[in-house]
């Protein structure tokens, strides 16, 4: 299956990658080699079978709502790029 | 000569006051000024805080408390296993300077025990990568010859413990990051069923294949790390509720009428005659000592390498989403006009090519119109592979393959060919897919070069796993070193 360069266009979109012209070149054909490889699956008679997202039995877990200690503000912004008055400051976005 | 011997050997020196823990841990750091240079498996080295940790240890022994088997035993961590206070970069420009508020469980589970922490190990960025050769800050050679990867991604703990610059290491292993670089550095790895070691504070890649895991000099040393790191934790909700057994009760040497079953498609075309021979001298070891040897078939195993490089990429891509250049990590200092065109340049300039291609790849697999026939195909693949496992494993206790076709590959002989580097991981892809343990352990050299054996298990049976890894290597009694 080939992928073309419109398509790496739309997927870096939703992926929010911004994409040379070169790398876009690059990637549409790197990326269709490995779906051409990847499209062997489609080979295989999965009629009437589950998918496996996980192979344990897994069950939301809940527990009690209740207060208890956090990392401090200063741990939760010790990385942060850009922070103001204990807030994390990003771009102008209205 | 501290620095070659194994955490059993030392931690009786240790007892014996024949050794103190901050001679041992200088000792391991003396190694590493002399051949860290060539190897270059850090990315970062933690002296001061290793030796006041060793110290510790000293004390406590002084005081004629006691102390655990990892108490004092010089160790390097995965640089994607969070580390309290401790630069954690996933080797990735994007976390360049994140230094984490905690540490990851695995980690703290070690802290616990009093391991003496020397740094912090390269890998390929993200755990994406069968060679180390995607790290972001350099590259890491292969002790056995400097010329050749280590393999990945945990590319940098296996050529750590190889080269003698730490007793062992942690690792993770997604599609096999643990166990094809120990092949290919000639040392014990080991990727438990998924679930058993907690992977709160690993860097998440793909969350339903990810496994923390031990690489080690020998397998009772793997055992001695997993009584100290597997168990129910209440921060992953997907690690288990089990009993955890003593794992060195299963190092017995006794292997008589033991089932090993060797799947045909692990043998074939793809798979280096040099590296055939080996498995197969292996097997007659196996054999002499009382095991019973039938060739086996995993019909859907074929398509486990398709079904991986869908999934895998579909929950980074969704994993990968929190790097966005707010909360943590890079932020691009070009001019941006709003949210998107500031997250998108962020991303650009903090990812290297193979992240940016996984991510891609899965976003395409997930995205409108591909779901049914990619990710929730593969999804469906993955359940056969899962059942041809289970069908096998009601006859057999263990199955054995090689860990990795090949022997170690030069340097940028893959690079440029991604589904090339993608096929290193063909024998050690389905146990994850499936979530069972597997171990891969030295079996022998082909042209100077480290071959594995793998050996893989039902879910949650590390014992008959450890049991037969054990009974090999007494037998065979790998002594070979990497000269450097």
């Amino acid at each position: 299956m080939a992928i073309s360069k419109k398509e790496v266009e739309h997927v870096a979109l939703l992926a929010r990658l911004s994409l040379s012209e070169d790398e876009k070149e690059k990637f549409a054909k790197q990326l269709s080699q490995i779906l051409e490889h990847a499209g062997k699956i489609a080979e295989f008679d999965t009629k009437d079978i589950k998918p496996t997202s996980h192979v344990l039995p897994i069950k939301n877990v809940f527990r009690k709502d209740e207060e208890k200690p956090s990392l401090s503000k200063e741990d939760v912004l010790l990385n942060a790029p850009a922070k103001e008055e204990g807030m994390f400051r990003i771009p102008k976005i209205i | 000569m501290l620095h070659k011997l194994t955490a059993h050997e030392l931690h009786k020196k240790l007892m014996n006051k024949e050794v103190s823990a901050v001679e041992l841990c200088k000792n391991v750091f003396e190694r590493i000024g002399v051949v860290e240079e060539k190897v270059k498996a850090y990315l970062s080295l933690t002296e001061e805080p290793a030796l006041s940790m060793a110290n510790e240890v000293d004390e406590k022994i002084k005081a004629g408390n006691d102390i655990s088997h990892l108490s004092g035993i010089p160790t390097a961590i995965k640089d994607n296993m969070c580390t309290k206070g401790v630069k954690t970069t996933c080797a990735s420009k994007i976390l360049e300077n994140f230094i984490p508020s905690y540490s990851s469980t695995a980690v703290k589970r070690l802290f616990n025990e009093d391991i003496v922490m020397l740094g912090k190990t390269n890998m390929d960025e993200f755990a994406m990568g069968s060679s180390t050769e995607n790290s972001a800050f350099w590259i890491t050679s292969n002790p056995w010859n400097l010329k050749t990867v280590p393999g990945g991604s945990s590319g940098g703990s296996a050529a750590a413990v190889a080269a003698d610059e730490a007793v062992f290491a942690l690792g993770s292993d997604t599609g096999g990051s643990i166990r094809q670089p120990a092949s290919l550095c000639g040392v014990v790895g080991m990727k438990p069923t998924y679930g058993l070691v907690p992977r709160y504070g690993l860097i998440a890649f793909a969350s339903s294949l990810d496994q923390i895991g031990p690489i080690t000099k020998d397998v009772t040393d793997c055992a001695l790390i997993l009584n100290a790191i597997c168990g129910k934790d209440l921060m992953d909700s997907t690690s288990l509720d089990t009993e955890i057994p003593d794992y060195t009760r299963a190092l017995t040497a006794d292997i008589k009428g033991l089932k090993i079953g060797v799947p045909k498609e692990f043998m074939g075309e793809g798979i280096d005659a040099k590296v055939k021979k080996l498995v197969n001298d292996a097997l007659k070891i196996f054999e002499k000592m009382g095991a019973v040897i039938e060739e086996v078939s995993l019909p859907h195993v074929d398509a486990a390498l398709s079904a991986y490089y869908l999934i895998a990429p579909a929950e980074a891509s969704s994993n990968l989403a929190r790097f966005d250049g707010v909360r943590y990590g890079h932020r691009t200092k070009q001019k941006v006009e709003n949210m998107v065109d500031m997250y998108s340049k962020t991303r650009a300039e903090g990812f290297g090519d193979e992240v940016k291609r996984r991510i891609m790849l899965g976003t395409y697999a997930l995205s409108a119109g591909y779901y049914e026939a990619y990710y929730n195909q593969a999804q469906k693949v993955r359940t056969l592979i899962v059942d041809d496992f289970n069908r096998v494993f009601e006859k057999y206790d263990v199955l054995v393959s090689p860990t990795s076709p090949t022997v170690a590959f030069k340097v940028g002989e893959k690079f440029e060919n991604p589904l090339k580097m993608y096929m290193s991981d063909i024998c050690t892809i389905p146990a994850n897919l499936a979530g069972i343990p597997g171990i891969s352990i030295p079996c022998g050299l082909a042209d100077g070069l480290p071959v594995g054996l793998q050996i893989m298990g039902k879910t949650l049976d590390e014992m008959t796993v450890l049991r037969t890894a054990y009974a090999f290597e007494q037998e065979f009694g790998f002594k070979e070193k990497p000269a450097l």
